[in-house]
């Protein structure tokens, strides 16, 4: 039997999170879930490393999580709508973090959605980035 | 009898929530999308419809990994406001429908719909922001909302076409209800966004006004969209526009558009709205 390419591994800068995503992200989307109760906040940000202790995550989601790597959380299978409850923890809006993941500013980012947003011209397939140079 | 009436549809942005809540509305950046809606709380006061059913989607809300379930009618009789990370909004509690909500479980799982029943669920901004946006700030939501929460989070999310024939499923579940009851769906999520990865911020306003176009006039051929077309041209979370159809399918075939509203962008997101009622 011949494995189809998947279509979309081909759309840029995008992570689908599927079956894959959410079994490898699995213990990191639920420590991520557990910053819903107001004491697992205040005990997260008390220690944080002792903290990520309690969830069974491989030592590079920890790594990711204390650095706030948000593109790097993403490709350990983290899902964008538990990484919130991370982000809210730390005060810090979708807008920031969107920022971040494009290696933008907030500013610059900001006065992009303000213009109309990022364009799908130019960003539909990985070829158009490729392309770009 | 049970009579469903119009159908709306509206992202649910939380920075919408925040704004109102926060009392941010007549800010430069927020006012003209609030200004977007007034025609539409004129619309609905006027209307006065007895129970909305809110199709949405929970945000790792009420619903984590450990349960999925791709389509959760919420059949209790309050529903209260979800803390999402930063306290529950200080919105009313939602009443419920039970009586509705249960016939409509039980006649479109005979229609074979297997939905899963919740009895237990707080509801997010998902479904608390189109009320908002709707009815404004009152000491208690003016009508009964029976949730219905749709998975779009984990892939695959439920594809358009069964989301269209569902909507057909609740329109004959709400005719076949006895007690006179004026009814009205919701389907809210989308436009246009991505929240996610380097693409993050991707609107595309000829997407958008392509789907509300056909939404009104030829939204079978919008239920045969495949989900990398929304992926690829409207967003990773772009996809969650397959809720739009559930109302559309609960809707006559032929409707009148009253009312539609465009605006980008709400934090992240192309803010898409839109009246349909039926003809009769």
């Amino acid at each position: 039997m011949k494995v189809e390419p998947n279509p979309f591994d081909d759309i840029p800068g995008t992570t689908l999170f599927d079956a894959q995503r959410s079994r490898q992200g699995y213990h990191l989307n639920m420590f991520c879930m557990s910053l819903m109760k107001a004491e697992n906040r205040e005990a997260f940000k008390a220690d944080e490393a002792a903290y990520l202790q309690k969830f069974p995550m491989t030592p590079e989601q920890r790594d990711a999580v204390l650095k706030r790597e948000w593109n790097r959380l993403i490709s350990l299978g983290g899902n964008i709508y538990f990484l919130a409850k991370l982000f809210s923890t730390d005060g810090k809006s979708f807008q920031h973090v969107a920022a971040i993941m494009t290696g933008s500013t907030q500013e610059d980012y900001a006065r992009m959605m303000i213009n109309g947003g990022r364009s799908p011209e130019g960003n539909r397939s990985k070829k158009d980035w490729e392309n770009r140079g | 009898m049970a009579k469903l009436v119009a159908g709306v549809a509206t992202s649910h942005v939380p920075a919408i929530g925040a704004a109102i809540d926060l009392g941010k509305t007549e800010e430069p950046y927020w006012k003209p999308l609030f200004q977007g809606y007034e025609p539409s709380k004129k619309w609905i006061a006027e209307q006065k419809p007895d129970v909305i059913i809110l199709v949405y989607n929970d945000h790792a809300s009420a619903f984590s990994l450990e349960i999925i379930p791709t389509f959760a009618l919420g059949c209790a009789a309050e529903f209260p406001p979800a803390d999402e990370g930063w306290g529950p909004r200080k919105v009313p509690v939602v009443k419920g429908h039970p009586e509705l909500a249960w016939h409509i479980a039980q006649s479109v799982i005979l229609d074979e719909f297997d939905l899963t029943i919740v009895n237990n669920m707080a509801v997010d901004h998902g479904l608390t922001v189109p009320l908002s946006l709707l009815f404004g700030q009152p000491a208690e939501w003016p009508c009964q909302v029976i949730p219905l929460a749709v998975n779009v989070v984990q892939y695959p999310p439920p594809t358009g076409n069964r989301c269209y024939n569902l909507g057909k499923a609740i329109r004959r579940a709400v005719d076949s209800f006895d007690p006179d009851l004026k009814v009205m769906i919701f389907g809210t999520g989308g436009m246009s966004h991505q929240l996610q990865g380097p693409r993050a911020g991707l609107i595309n306003r000829a997407f958008d006004t392509a789907f509300l176009d056909n939404l009104t006039k030829d939204p079978r051929k919008l239920s045969q969209m495949p989900h990398i077309d929304y992926v690829r041209e409207a967003g990773s979370e772009g996809i969650e526009l397959v809720m739009w159809l559930i109302m559309r399918g609960a809707l006559d075939e032929k409707v009148r558009e009253v009312y539609r509203f465009y605006h980008v962008p709400a934090s992240n997101t192309a803010v898409g709205h839109i009246i349909l009622e039926n003809e009769a």
